[in-house]
């Protein structure tokens, strides 16, 4: 956590905090957000809207119940739809939360520091509706349990050759070390708050939540060695989920699933959508809330960066896809790919190349990458984009296969676009909820930016002992 | 239910009496479970065992009654309740094979809608109430009977006509007529044109090397279809090098079965054909007045002289069969041709008609309906049919039925016809009543109930003995009565019991009869229809495929049986050519008006390659108003067509009317895309490199799977006589508890059954080549839906079946999307129906009934398997070749499943695995599936080019 170095390697650039913050102007600035701000009229109207969406999703979820799968657009032959696409896709979302705060923070990226814990966030919000999908998916979700290994009087286990029990241990343990390490990393704010709080209930939920954080060194101590261990344990699962999900679809033998780029292609993929979820949330949160200070424009163009790097290795998966299907000459491959690009599902299949191919490639402009809302344009592009490119994945493959004879179209209904709307609005709900009750940026990481260290944190609780090299 | 309603049609009911009824019922409840069942004595078929033992089938022949002759079947029954139909191969005209109908008919018996009470104007009655009424409306006639009027379809039971005869002797007033639309007027027309008298034709393919249909679909319909199609398709079949097949040339307007299967196929509207025929039948020989070949139009003209050539080189071999809806002349020169031909009597055999009075039957129904309308039918009786909707639109049979103060119905359902009678009484159904048939060779056949009637139901016999005054007399000592008295043998009980117990009544089959042609035939030809001008267009009216007549219409299983070749379900369509299409501006699903005169209706069109130009066909059978909740509202009606002067064709306009009409058909595609899919190659071509033997993918590092101990499960479809009739699809749902899920359902691709059958077009699509593939579960050994399942609900039996596991699947569907073949079925909903009583009765208990969330698919007919590996241990040897028989192979006509063990290498399918046609599915995939394929052979006239 050392800024030692910082200022030696990067001198010319735009600086990660904006100059004249000090220790309590941090401190203040975040903690105001929730203990003094209060909730706005914009938040009541965010939060209603979210919670009508919830509502749909429940409504959704309850008349799945009552009636079966045969609600969605789902048949015979393409037997996996949205629930299956809004899976991958909210997982990938999900791993830039932790490819910022464990892989960034290894390799000691600081300007990580103020998106880290709302990318955290994030990635357990994204997880939390990726994880609604598999379990309604199956055709009797009150048996979805099975999927687990438990002991049980029959004997019996899971069948581990399938890639779903792979995604079973894969999310779980995931959605574990990401809640693990997002509390971890929230343990000295919270008592931060704690200590801001003004009246009991605040001071009670507050202090509970900071287990007992008193900033006491060996606090810190344990503190700094959890939160390695965690971004050790957490840095692998950046790479494996999203491959084991890419397993999913490589394991099988169907044309546009067989191909063993996937798992380093849906990575990527996954980052990249990640990115551009921060940045979608970044924008308008640093806007509203005003927090250009800490959320700098340097902070915007890296992500912008990271979008376009990941973003050209996606582009190199699809271009590598169209390759190997001519180049190795399979005429299912070869079928599968005209397909994509001349079939019924061509539009969505040039417009997933328009968002996510044509348009990042106006991120090599820094002009752009600073434009703040043309790059919020650019990341809700990249959204969609990366939505339709599991649609393409999903549907096309299995809409036509190898008997034309069974060949078919998935056609969405009303359903499967309410449950996914609604785990978009439980995705924001929790996203407001976290930005009203929780430091949206981590208070003490912000502060060991600052430079020249001051001593008017000292009567600050504990921060004093932020200078413990990691 | 139905009594507590006759008694109570208010619904009122007092509380000591409620009391009452719910002790009565609680102990009824009770008895019920044992089942109902007749008094009467019926006589197990040998198959069964001694004595009933539960969980264990028996097996009983009767025969169904369908349009033109009668099929004997073999009925499983368990407990009392019958639930499965398989042909009778023990009666000598019989097979173990069946059409789709006859699959059908157990849905047909606990159909839910079918009429429970007698009813009198819409309101409940009883049949002592009717019988009151019918006997005060016999007893205000004169003595003669005059105003009495009864209508049927076409009589087949002797037992029926004898009473029928014998009333009309009483009361010679009385007139006895006979109508069902589909029926042998053109036959029979035909006929008397070209030998002065009516014969049936039966075609005698062993013999044959040359056949020429003129639309006659012989495979699939009419009474001898099953046997047709055996006959068939053992000259189709290549076994041995060398083996010459019997060649097929098909003239006909609408791709049928039999049609598809031809080695030279010419898609003619009917006024083509008709002219065609006459070229034809001049150059081979028969004395007429007719174009030269060379007249016609090039592309016809190789085809025509080739097939004349072909036709007269095998003199005495060669078969020429006409459609039964063809017109009489077309069906003389058929005659006339195989008389020229030098086919008649041995290659062709001819029989009396069976029917028990032969009668030109529009002619009949326009005498009643003319009688009606002048107010001189007093008491009209209708025994089954449903003239109400059948009758050619002309005759405004249902407005004349108004003038008529006493008309009684009995049916099956409250139909058309029903709700325009001041009586209904409810048909007890063939599985449920007494009573004879007879079938295609004149054979009669017993029928025989397998459960009591479940809801009151009567019998023909009955009401027949009941206006001949012999009130409370049962179906069965009727038919009894007429056999003792007809059978010449001194030990009727024997004779009875043997007839019971076999399904047939020994010694009346007829033998065949020599026929002399006409020798002045060509003056009684009526001149042939002309091709009707530019904007007008000819309508070819069929009867469907699945719902007949629209008889079938209440059943889901036969609604939603894809037709063949077009898979369309659960609606008809105006079926035109591409080209004709194209001309006319329309696409499939279009909707369309075709008017002709006056009378017009609104279908959907479905574009079918290989459909003639200039004319389109639409089916019967659709457009029902009151077949009950599954057939009302579904389709068009074409009987609007329908004119007595011109049952089958009209001329007509086709106008779109800019709307659309969603059609629900199971399969979208019909292009093989160029993939090695459907082999076919000719049968000098067999032994080439190109359609070499493999043995397994040619390249593969995994090493060969070991054998198992016992059976080693495998199926084999011949294409070369499979003709997509569907059957195979019916007798699984039969056999194995399938659900129906209704249009909207089909439309979404969600059908369940667990065999398709892939129809794909290749080639010019004005002619194409039309193949056909079944395609259940392949049962791969190396199953890619095994590996796949996270719970281990899909897995493999030492056997080498692919078992599901229904209570362990959780429904990811992980399997479906990685079957390459998408032969595996999910519940999307609850498509079983688990509360309609009717229902339960009719499944059968050996197969779990699947429930919402799980998958399903073919299973070998696990059941079947495990029933004779049961029979076999207890006995104490291995099982049997050909002791397990799969539903589809048993039902399928042309015999073109085998199913047996691979690991004997002298059972059928292991020599069929040898030949050199045989072929796997997609075997690149190295799957290595145990359900393979012979292609198609065929054997086409070299000297017909192909351009």
């Amino acid at each position: 956590m050392s800024v030692k170095d910082q200022a030696g390697t990067e001198p010319p650039r735009e600086p990660i905090l904006a100059p004249g913050h000090d220790l309590v102007s941090i401190t203040d600035k975040i903690s105001s957000l929730v203990l003094a701000r209060g909730a706005s009229r914009g938040w009541f109207v965010g939060v209603a809207v979210c919670l009508a969406l919830v509502t749909l999703l429940m409504v959704s979820l309850a008349y799945l119940l009552l009636r079966g799968v045969g609600i969605w657009g789902l048949n015979n032959q393409v037997a996996w739809g949205f629930a299956i696409i809004n899976f991958v896709w909210w997982i990938g979302i999900g791993h830039a939360g932790t490819l910022i705060s464990a892989i960034l923070l290894l390799l000691k990226q600081h300007w990580r520091t103020s998106i880290n814990r709302f990318a955290e966030a994030m990635t357990i919000f994204a997880v939390m509706c990726a994880g609604i999908f598999p379990l309604i998916h199956v055709g009797r979700p009150w048996l979805a349990y099975w999927l687990l290994p438990y002991p049980n009087t029959m004997g019996l286990w899971p069948q581990f050759r399938s890639p779903l029990v792979w995604d079973v241990f894969a999310v779980s343990t995931y959605a574990t070390v990401s809640a693990l390490f997002w509390y971890v990393g929230l343990v000295p704010d919270l008592a931060t708050l704690r200590d801001k709080a003004v009246g009991r209930p605040l001071k009670m939920i507050y202090g509970f939540l900071s287990m007992g954080w008193r900033g006491a060194t060996h606090h810190w101590d344990r503190y700094e060695t959890a939160y390695l261990l965690l971004a050790g344990i957490a840095t692998p699962l950046v790479i494996s989920v999203h491959s084991v999900i890419a397993f999913d679809f490589s394991v099988s033998v169907i044309p546009g699933w067989h191909t063993t780029i996937f798992p380093p292609y849906f990575v990527a993929g996954a980052v990249f959508s990640g990115f551009a979820m921060v940045l979608t949330i970044a924008i308008p949160v640093r806007a509203i809330y005003g927090l250009g200070d800490f959320i700098t424009m340097r902070h915007i163009d890296n992500m912008a960066k990271v979008m376009l790097g990941t973003g050209l290795i996606v582009a190199y998966g699809y271009l590598m896809e169209i390759f190997i299907a001519w180049y190795g000459g399979n005429e299912y491959e070869v079928f599968m790919v005209k397909n994509r690009m001349l079939g019924p599902y061509a539009p969505a299949y040039w417009s997933l190349i328009l968002c996510n191919v044509a348009i990042p490639q106006l991120l090599w402009s820094p002009k752009i990458r600073r434009n703040v809302r043309l790059l919020l344009a650019i990341a809700l592009i990249v959204n969609v984009g990366m939505w339709l490119e599991r649609f393409i994945i999903v549907v096309t493959s299995l809409h036509r296969d190898y008997l034309p004879a069974n060949w078919n179209m998935y056609v969405p209904t009303f359903w499967d676009w309410a449950t996914y709307g609604g785990t978009i609005g439980l995705f924001v709900l929790l996203l407001f909820l976290f930005v009203r009750f929780m430091p949206v940026i981590s208070i003490f990481e912000m502060r060991t930016l600052v430079e020249p260290p001051h001593d008017e944190g000292a009567d600050h609780t504990g921060l004093e002992q932020t200078e413990v090299e990691p | 239910m139905s009594s507590i309603e006759s008694q109570h049609p208010d619904g009122k009911v007092q509380r000591r009496e409620f009391l009452r009824l719910m002790g009565a019922s609680l102990t009824l409840g009770g008895l019920g479970a044992c089942t109902r069942q007749p008094e009467e004595r019926i006589f197990a078929s040998a198959r069964s065992p001694e004595s009933r033992i539960p969980g264990k089938p028996l097996f009983f022949a009767t025969a169904m009654t369908m349009t033109g002759g009668a099929q004997p079947i073999l009925v499983e029954s368990h407990m009392g309740r019958p639930t499965k139909i398989e042909g009778n191969s023990m009666h000598p005209g019989g097979f173990s094979a069946t059409t789709a109908p006859v699959q059908a008919a157990v849905l047909g018996l606990y159909d839910p809608d079918r009429s429970r009470v007698v009813k009198r104007a819409g309101r409940i009655s009883t049949w002592p109430a009717f019988l009151g009424a019918l006997r005060e409306a016999l007893d205000g006639l004169d003595d003669a009977g005059t105003g009495l009027r009864i209508l049927t379809e076409t009589v087949l039971s002797p037992t029926l006509a004898d009473q029928l005869w014998s009333l009309l002797g009483d009361k010679p007033g009385a007139v006895w007529h006979q109508y069902e639309p589909v029926n042998r007027s053109m036959a029979r027309a035909g006929s008397e044109i070209a030998f002065g008298e009516d014969v049936q034709v039966l075609p005698r393919f062993e013999r044959a090397e040359v056949v020429l249909s003129i639309d006659a679909d012989f495979m699939t319909t009419g009474p001898a279809s099953v046997r047709l199609a055996r006959d068939f398709a053992a000259r189709r079949r290549v076994r041995a090098e060398g083996e010459e097949l019997c060649r097929l040339y098909s003239i006909e307007s609408a791709p049928s079965p039999t049609g598809s299967l031809a080695d030279h196929r010419l898609p003619l509207s009917p006024a083509r054909i008709e002219a065609i025929v006459r070229v034809i039948a001049r150059a081979v020989g028969v004395e007429l007045e007719a174009p030269e070949i060379d007249s016609l139009p090039v592309q016809q003209r190789n085809m025509v002289q080739a097939l004349v050539d072909d036709l007269k080189a095998k003199r005495g071999r060669g078969v020429v069969l006409a459609g039964e809806q063809q017109s009489p002349a077309v069906q003389a020169l058929a005659h006339a041709m195989n008389d020229a031909l030098g086919n008649n009597g041995a290659t062709v055999d001819y029989y009396d008609p069976i029917e028990m009075e032969p009668i030109d039957q529009v002619e009949s129904l326009r005498q009643l309906a003319q009688d009606m309308q002048a107010g001189e039918v007093q008491a009209l009786v209708i025994l089954g049919g449903n003239p109400a909707y059948t009758a050619p639109a002309d005759l405004n049979f249902p407005e004349h039925m108004a003038q008529v103060p006493f008309c009684a119905h009995l049916s099956l359902l409250e139909d058309e016809t029903s709700r325009r009678c001041g009586w209904h009484v409810p048909e007890a159904h063939f599985l449920e009543s007494w009573s004879d048939t007879t079938i295609y060779d004149g054979a009669a056949s017993a029928v025989q109930p397998m459960i009591a009637p479940l809801y009151e139901g009567r019998s023909s016999h009955e009401i027949v003995a009941a206006m001949a005054g012999f009130v409370g007399k049962s179906s069965y000592e009727i038919v009894r009565a007429f056999w003792k008295r007809e059978a010449f043998t001194d030990d009727f009980e024997s004779y009875w019991e043997a007839s019971l117990h076999n399904g047939w009544l020994a010694d009346t089959a007829f033998d065949p009869r020599p026929v002399t042609l006409n020798s002045s035939l060509a003056e009684g030809l009526a001149e042939g229809p002309v091709v009707p001008p530019g904007g007008e267009i000819e309508v070819i009216l069929r009867p469907d495929p699945m719902v007949w007549d629209g008889r079938f219409s209440n059943n889901g299983w036969l609604q939603e049986l894809p037709n063949p070749i077009t898979t369309l379900t659960w609606d008809n369509a105006a079926l035109i050519g591409p080209a004709t299409a194209r001309r006319l501006g329309i696409e499939t699903e279009d909707l369309v008006q075709l008017a002709c005169g006056e009378r017009m209706v609104e279908a959907a069109v479905l574009v079918v390659p290989g459909h003639a130009d200039d004319c389109v066909t639409l089916h019967l059978g659709y457009g029902r108003t009151s077949a009950g909740e599954v057939g009302s509202g579904l389709g068009c009606n074409a009987y609007q067509l329908v004119t007595a002067g011109s049952a089958w064709s009209a001329v007509g306009r086709l106008t779109p009317t800019g709307r659309r009409y969603p059609l629900a058909r199971t399969q979208l595609h019909h292009s093989m895309e160029g993939r090695d899919i459907v082999r076919s190659a000719n049968v000098h071509e067999l032994s080439d490199q190109e359609h070499g033997h493999h043995e397994g993918p040619a390249h593969t590092l995994l090493a060969p799977p070991e054998k198992n101990d016992g059976p080693a499960w495998a199926m084999v479809f011949d294409l070369s006589t499979c003709m997509g009739c569907n059957a195979c699809i019916i007798g699984c749902q039969s056999e194995n508890n399938i659900s129906i899920v209704g249009k909207d359902e089909v439309m979404r691709n969600r059908e369940m059954h667990w065999i398709r059958v892939d129809s794909y077009f290749e080639g010019d699509e004005s002619s194409p080549e039309i193949l056909h593939q079944p395609v259940p579960c392949m049962h791969c050994e190396d199953a890619p839906c095994e590996v796949v399942c996270p719970v281990g609900a899909t897995v493999h039996s030492a056997e080498g079946l692919n078992d599901m596991v229904y209570n362990r699947c959780v429904g990811t569907r992980y399997c479906e999307a990685n079957c390459p073949y998408k032969v595996r079925r999910f519940n999307f909903y609850l498509y079983a129906d688990y509360e309609t009583p009717s229902l339960k009765m009719m499944r059968n208990p050996d197969v779990t009934v699947r429930s919402r969330g799980v998958m399903e698919k073919c299973t070998y007919c696990v059941q079947r398997i495990n029933e004779a590996r049961i029979h076999a241990k207890k006995e104490g040897r291995e099982i049997l070749e050909g002791e397990v028989v799969t539903a589809c192979q048993s039902v399928c006509p042309s015999s073109a499943i085998e199913f047996g063990d691979l690991n004997d290498p002298d059972s059928k399918v292991s020599r069929l695995r040898m030949l050199p046609q045989h072929y796997s599915l997609l075997e690149e995939l190295g799957v290595r599936p145990r359900t393979t394929y012979l292609s198609r052979v065929t054997d086409r006239n070299p000297d017909v080019s192909r351009s």
